[in-house]
């Protein structure tokens, strides 16, 4: 198992060093230069020169590829063009936003998913299975952008319960020491603070979960019918378990596999598919930082911002792999 | 070795439903297992034998399936209208069950220790420890080596023979009276099907637990099993003592049945086969459900249903054929 896990470490090496060069390439495609955005439209040809030799934007590109994959070899993430601060340094405050949006829609899809793959499941062909699964099929064909509106509409402006954008009450702002809001005003016993967090969290955290969790649902339906009418099932309800039991403990271990393989997928997608929510909702997150960059041809962001989602992407698959094996005994690693 | 049934099935009509209306797998099925006697059940595949089984657990998927009509008394309480949670407390306590499938029947992601320990620890209020205990008593008793070992092991790592003894243990572990066996051996090689066998029978006289035994092997039959119930097509066709039905037997099927088994003895070309499959269930409505496949049919047999008659001369033996009516003898 620990040898199995350094090889697939080791093996990030290659795609992390593949996606960084078509990273690098891409940005360059995109029309227009740095310097001139910085400098503006009325600058002149040689001011614009000068910024560009000063960004080092003027050497050719395996240089500058070079230079930028050495710095990363040595943890230097590179520096802001815009802001002119170690990416290192200042990214940490928007992963933290994403990571926590992320998390606490994939909290909801799992949950919610889940337990109504099971439900479906158990009765099939009930009313709550057909309602259950044409709303998966709604949620998967769902636009973000428009869900995300339409909650604001009703439950931010209409009935007013919930804030409309934003991570905190802009008149009582956290005070961050992890930037993982929750734990911070947790940490500080701050109530008052930890609600407002949580309110801001419900809107985005529910746009952002419904395609996953219809994605979950519809797959942990399929998977515990299978299981359903295995023959261990059998035997567990001719030993007097309890429905539930079947269901919650026998079933759904067996049918867990393919639904943590959606889950291990979808996960990478919030990470990066979190853009859509993040602008709708004003969230200071990953997509935001990677969104103004882009903007702001601010190459060095870009370039750091999207390794780093992959980074955490291969990661989270690398442990879901790793929880295959300790679900089922058959999959060894070696 | 004949006291109060431990059984008493009267009249039992399991059905399933579909689009082309009420298919009837049991029809009218009554039988009884008396106190630590072993019951064979016999017949091809499709006759009925695992819905019969499966509808004494109560387990039969239901939609579609269900029990329309009759009685199930385990030791006179009527199981067709007990409730699920009554039947909760009934299975794997009162009666066990143990299936075809040795290799799928256990749950690969648990260990032998956790899902014999399930069992127990659901009918009995014993703690932990001794809920162990008593898991690795039973994995003794139906005859494996290093019991404790066993009890970590998950089933994968267990041979089929293995696997089948655990279930064994799993069925026996809170003493049934009624222990019901779906073609146990059926999987099995040759060799393993013996040593199963002679555990079965031998745990029978141990613990004084009534088994029914279904299969379709009449070898499996002629070895452990005192009586005999012959189906087909969802019809008890031929009750008798296994002795009188291996040296007497009466319905056209049965006489079938033993032709087609093989004797080493005989040096035989082509082994016998009854001509024909087991008709769908439901797709005969009037007459014998054999007449189809019958040598001796006769007009009688396409119109009417024939009755249980009892055969002249023999104890406890019935058959389901008109040809014994006023208790004449088949020959062939």
């Amino acid at each position: 198992m620990l040898s199995y896990t350094i090889k697939r470490v080791m093996s990030l090496i290659p795609v992390l060093l593949g996606l960084s060069l078509i990273v690098f390439f891409m940005i360059r495609a995109i029309p227009g230069d740095p310097a001139q955005i910085i400098l503006g439209q009325l600058a002149t040809k040689e001011a614009v020169a000068e910024l560009t030799k000063q960004l080092g934007l003027d050497q050719p590109w395996y240089i500058q590829y070079f230079t930028y994959l050495g710095g990363l070899l040595t943890g230097d993430l590179g520096e802001s063009i815009k802001t002119k601060t170690a990416i290192s340094q200042e990214i940490w405050p928007y992963l933290a936003a994403t990571i926590e949006l992320s998390v606490c829609a994939m909290a909801i899809a799992i949950f919610i998913g889940v337990n109504a793959g099971i439900i479906s499941a158990w009765y099939q062909n009930s009313w709550f299975d057909y309602i259950a699964m044409v709303l998966a099929l709604i949620g998967v064909s769902m636009p973000i952008f428009w869900l995300g509106l339409m909650e604001q509409w009703v439950f931010a402006i209409n009935l007013d319960w919930l804030p409309t954008s934003g991570r905190e009450e802009v008149r009582n702002p956290v005070e961050s020491i992890t930037n993982i809001y929750m734990i911070d005003t947790l940490l500080q016993g701050r109530m008052d603070q930890f609600w407002d967090v949580i309110k801001h969290l419900i809107l985005p955290a529910f746009a952002l979960a419904t395609i996953p969790m219809a994605i979950i649902a519809r797959i942990t339906r399929s998977s515990m019918l299978e299981v359903m009418r295995s023959d261990f099932i059998r035997t567990a309800r001719a030993k007097g378990l309890r429905m539930f039991w079947v269901v919650y403990k026998h079933s759904l271990k067996n049918a867990i596999i393919p639904v943590l393989t959606i889950i291990g997928l979808q996960s990478g997608l919030l990470l990066g598919g979190a853009i859509l929510t993040e602008t709708i909702f004003s969230w200071p997150g990953m997509g935001r930082y990677i969104y103004d960059a882009i903007n702001a041809r601010d190459y060095p962001v870009i370039q750091s911002g999207i390794l780093v989602i992959a980074f955490i992407f291969v990661m989270i698959n690398l442990v879901v792999d790793l929880l295959y094996a300790a679900i089922d005994p058959r999959i060894k690693y070696n | 070795m004949t006291n109060a049934p431990v059984l008493d099935v009267k009249q039992l009509r399991t059905s399933f439903f579909s689009e082309d209306g009420e298919i009837p797998a049991v029809d009218e099925v009554s039988f009884s297992v008396n106190k630590g006697e072993i019951l064979g059940i016999v017949g091809e595949s499709g006759c009925g034998k695992s819905v019969t089984s499966l509808s004494i657990m109560k387990l039969i998927p239901q939609p579609p399936g269900k029990i329309v009509g009759g009685e199930i008394l385990l030791n006179g309480e009527n199981l067709v209208a007990s409730s699920e949670k009554r039947m909760r407390e009934i299975r794997g306590n009162e009666v066990a069950m143990i299936f075809q499938e040795p290799m799928t029947s256990l749950n690969p992601l648990f260990t032998i220790g956790n899902q014999l320990i399930e069992g127990i620890k659901i009918h009995t209020k014993i703690g932990k420890k001794e809920a162990f205990q008593q898991a690795v008593d039973m994995l003794k008793l139906v005859g494996l080596p290093r019991a404790e070992q066993i009890m970590n092991d998950y089933p994968h790592q267990l041979s089929g023979g293995m696997r089948q003894r655990v279930m064994i243990a799993m069925a026996l572990s809170c003493h049934p009276k009624l222990l019901i066996a779906d073609e146990p051996t059926t999987a099995l090689d040759v060799t393993i099907q013996a040593q199963i066998l002679s555990l079965m029978k031998d745990l029978n006289e141990k613990l004084d637990t009534a088994i029914v035994l279904i299969t379709h092997d009449l070898g499996v039959v002629a070895e452990v099993c005192e009586r005999v119930i012959v189906m087909y097509a969802g019809k008890v066709v031929e009750e008798a003592p296994v002795m009188e039905i291996f040296k007497n037997p009466k319905h056209p099927y049965t006489l079938g049945l033993l032709q087609s088994v093989p004797d080493v003895r005989e040096n035989k070309e082509r082994l016998y086969s009854i001509p024909g499959n087991v008709p769908k269930p439901g797709s005969i409505k009037t007459g014998c459900r054999f007449a189809a496949r019958c040598e001796f049919v006769h007009d009688r047999c396409l119109t009417d249903n024939p009755p249980l008659y009892k055969v002249n001369g023999a104890e406890e033996h019935t058959v389901r054929c008109f040809l014994h009516e006023q208790g004449g003898a088949v020959s062939g």
